[in-house]
């Protein structure tokens, strides 16, 4: 599916702390069962954000209105878990366009690309230092500028660069995603295919 | 000039490359493409809506099992919306010429269990799904990981994958395992040491004595948690064990094929002096019955010790504490001894003939503990059979169990059987992450030898005082 262009994006950011955030956490396995790919932002942190009984849990994050934006910044190994690409999806759904942290799980990267979500990856000392700043306050902006590489907290100007691979990073300026490239090398798939002895 | 020694890993990525993009991934291709009903609607409505067709439909299976009831299974689907994913498959798989084996096909069961045990996956393949631990299927020395839903859609168009080369990275275990300890006790122990996180990056070949000596089956389930330690995957080379394995299956190759691939899978191994970006070495004498105490796969131990503390553990505090305050444990307590209320044996971790074989050599002579609510589930209806054959069912029966039928079941809970609020459920699957067997479910990820053992006493046990 192509999805929206990504250049720069400045917006305040949603903190949550935690090590280890898992896909099952994203979104519980119970609310696969859909065959479209819309309407996950709704049970996107399902079992942190609702009691049993469906109303909003206080404490958790996405329930407190001094915190919002488009940006997510998570702890240490962001992601982890299945392959569902589902939990990429209700990110987006619920609005999100970046995630923020210092270490992604590689399959939850490749989904977050291919949807549309930007996975910055930044070293542990610089996600402290945003987490600080939302900490002393909650309407830090944050700019993630896609064309240059760079993360910056804009009130402090405290600005880390990050790595995407470049082509990657032309698809999501673009606008354009992998299924095109490769309906482009169909002929040469075909001849590779001749040769495969399975 | 000598050429650079090549590792089994290279062997089989570079022989996938139809093309390389400068600072960008491989175009990769994919032998075998494994699809069940979850992940595969949403990739079907995009070919669709591109006007796409499914490049090469013998290529892909497909098996309904993430969804599906183990219990009735000559019954309609209850829930209208797992009902709806696995018509969604039938019907796509028979509009694209897809082979498909759903509900009631006596060939039906967990993917990454029917896939080996009809011959399908073969040495030197690569084999994506939309499933994390498509990883199982690198026991046979192939390049097998899970992808997401707009991969499938890639792979059903195109037979390729845009995939970035990970690092390579080798873990031996030398030595020879003790009594009791099963290949479920080595994986958990490999991410007790490097954590949930410790092999992202990396794609792992498993090597050393404990790994040549291991069945087909027990090879499957430690390549099936490769990917808990992060890993995109992992692999042992093929052997005449793996060869024997494969030899007159369905599908494999026989005849003038069956010399061809066999030459060829011969090739399949890390030459002399090859270069890995990361080694590790762990001593099989150091391992335990192993259990995990904390809600990922990393926060594991040996039975007979006590949980560790958050020092011990490192990482943050904070993320450790809402663990233990999860699972309802304390650092530094011992886990022999405390009451369980479910036990789980099945998934495509450990569902196969073995499991239930050693779940029965522990059962045999006793009986199920009252308190307990058992969940016996094959990974396949070709196990079930077996299972019935070996007079497993009769040690089952003759101890109060129940047999269901086959599917992912209470390992993911997407069907009716999940593990209630604040329960404790020794589970023979792949993950103890909070509410994955159900909300507020708590999981202690073990072996069928552990997991039996709690079946019978009531409480976590180590199975070496009953065998």
């Amino acid at each position: 599916m192509a999805y929206d262009k990504f250049t720069v994006l400045t917006s305040a950011a949603v903190p949550m702390p935690i090590e280890n955030v898992d896909t099952d956490q994203i979104i519980p396995a119970r609310f696969l069962k859909a065959t479209e790919r819309t309407g996950f932002g709704d049970n996107l942190f399902r079992d942190w954000r609702y009691n049993g009984d469906g109303t909003p849990k206080k404490d958790f994050v996405l329930n407190n209105s001094i915190y919002s934006g488009k940006i997510l910044v998570g702890g240490r190994n962001f992601g982890s878990g299945s392959s569902r690409e589902h939990a990429a999806w209700a990110i987006y759904d619920y609005g999100f366009r970046c995630v923020v942290s210092s270490f992604f799980a590689d399959i939850f990267k490749n989904n977050s690309l291919n949807v549309g979500i930007l996975p910055v990856q930044v070293s542990p000392e610089f996600l402290d230092k945003i987490f600080k700043a939302i900490e002393a306050d909650p309407n830090t902006q944050l700019e993630v500028s896609l064309p240059q590489q760079t993360i910056t907290i804009l009130a402090t100007g405290e600005q880390e660069s990050f790595d995407i691979n470049g082509y990657k990073k032309d698809n999501m300026i673009n606008g354009y995603d992998d299924i095109d490239y490769l309906q482009a090398m169909k002929t040469e798939i075909q001849s590779f295919a001749a040769k495969s002895l399975y | 000039m000598s050429k650079t020694p090549a590792t089994l890993f290279d062997k089989v990525w570079d022989s996938h490359v139809v093309r390389k993009i400068e600072d960008g991934p491989d175009v990769f291709f994919i032998d075998r493409h494994f699809i069940h009903e979850v992940t595969s609607p949403v990739a079907f409505l995009g070919l669709e809506a591109r006007g796409l067709k499914v490049i090469f439909p013998e290529k892909t299976f497909a098996t309904a099992d993430h969804n599906t009831p183990t219990i009735n299974q000559h019954l309609p689907v209850q829930d209208p919306l797992s009902a709806n994913q696995l018509k969604a498959l039938e019907s796509n798989s028979s509009k694209y010429g897809i082979s498909h084996w759903g509900l009631g096909n006596p060939k039906n069961g967990i993917v990454h269990v029917v896939g080996p045990e009809n011959g399908i996956t073969l040495p030197g393949m690569t084999i994506v799904c939309g499933d994390s631990h498509t990883s199982t299927h690198g026991a046979f020395g192939a390049i097998a990981f899970g992808i997401g839903t707009s991969e499938v859609e890639m792979v059903l168009s195109s037979q390729c994958i845009m995939q970035p080369k990970p690092k390579k990275m080798r873990i031996n275990v030398h030595g020879k395992l003790g009594k009791g300890i099963t290949p479920k006790d080595v994986v958990l122990y490999i991410i007790s040491k490097l954590t949930a996180a410790g092999a992202t990056g990396y794609f792992v070949e498993f090597a050393g004595e404990v790994f040549e000596s291991m069945t087909m089956e027990g090879r499957m389930t430690v390549c099936n948690m490769s990917i808990e330690m992060g890993a995109r995957g992992g692999m042992i080379a093929p052997d005449e064990t793996t060869f024997a394995y494969i030899k007159g299956r369905e599908k494999a190759p026989n005849g003038e094929a069956w010399d061809k691939a066999l030459a060829y899978w011969k090739t399949l191994k890390t030459e002399e002096g090859a270069a890995f970006d990361l080694e590790h070495h762990f001593d099989a004498a150091d391992i335990e019955p192993m259990i995990t105490y904390g809600t990922n796969p990393g926060m594991g131990m040996g039975i007979t010790k006590h949980i560790p503390t958050a020092q011990q553990v490192g990482g943050s505090k904070a993320s450790y504490d809402k663990s233990l305050d999860y699972m309802g444990f304390h650092e530094d307590e011992e886990m022999l001894g405390k009451k369980v209320d479910y036990v789980f044996i099945g998934s495509c971790t450990n569902g196969r003939i073995e499991d239930f074989r050693a779940f029965a050599s522990v059962v045999k002579g006793r009986k199920k503990a009252e308190h307990i609510t058992a969940w016996i589930v094959p990974g396949s209806h070709i196990v079930e059979a077996q299972i019935k054959e070996e007079g497993i069912l009769d040690i089952l029966t003759a101890a109060g169990f129940q047999l269901r039928q086959p599917g992912c079941s209470a390992c993911l809970a997407m069907n009716d059987d999940k593990i209630p609020a604040g329960k404790y459920a020794v589970s023979t699957s792949n993950r103890n992450f909070e509410g994955r067997q159900g909300p507020g479910a708590r999981t202690l990820l073990a072996s069928p030898l552990v997991a039996a053992a709690a079946a019978v006493t009531g409480v976590v046990t180590d199975p070496r005082e009953l065998l």
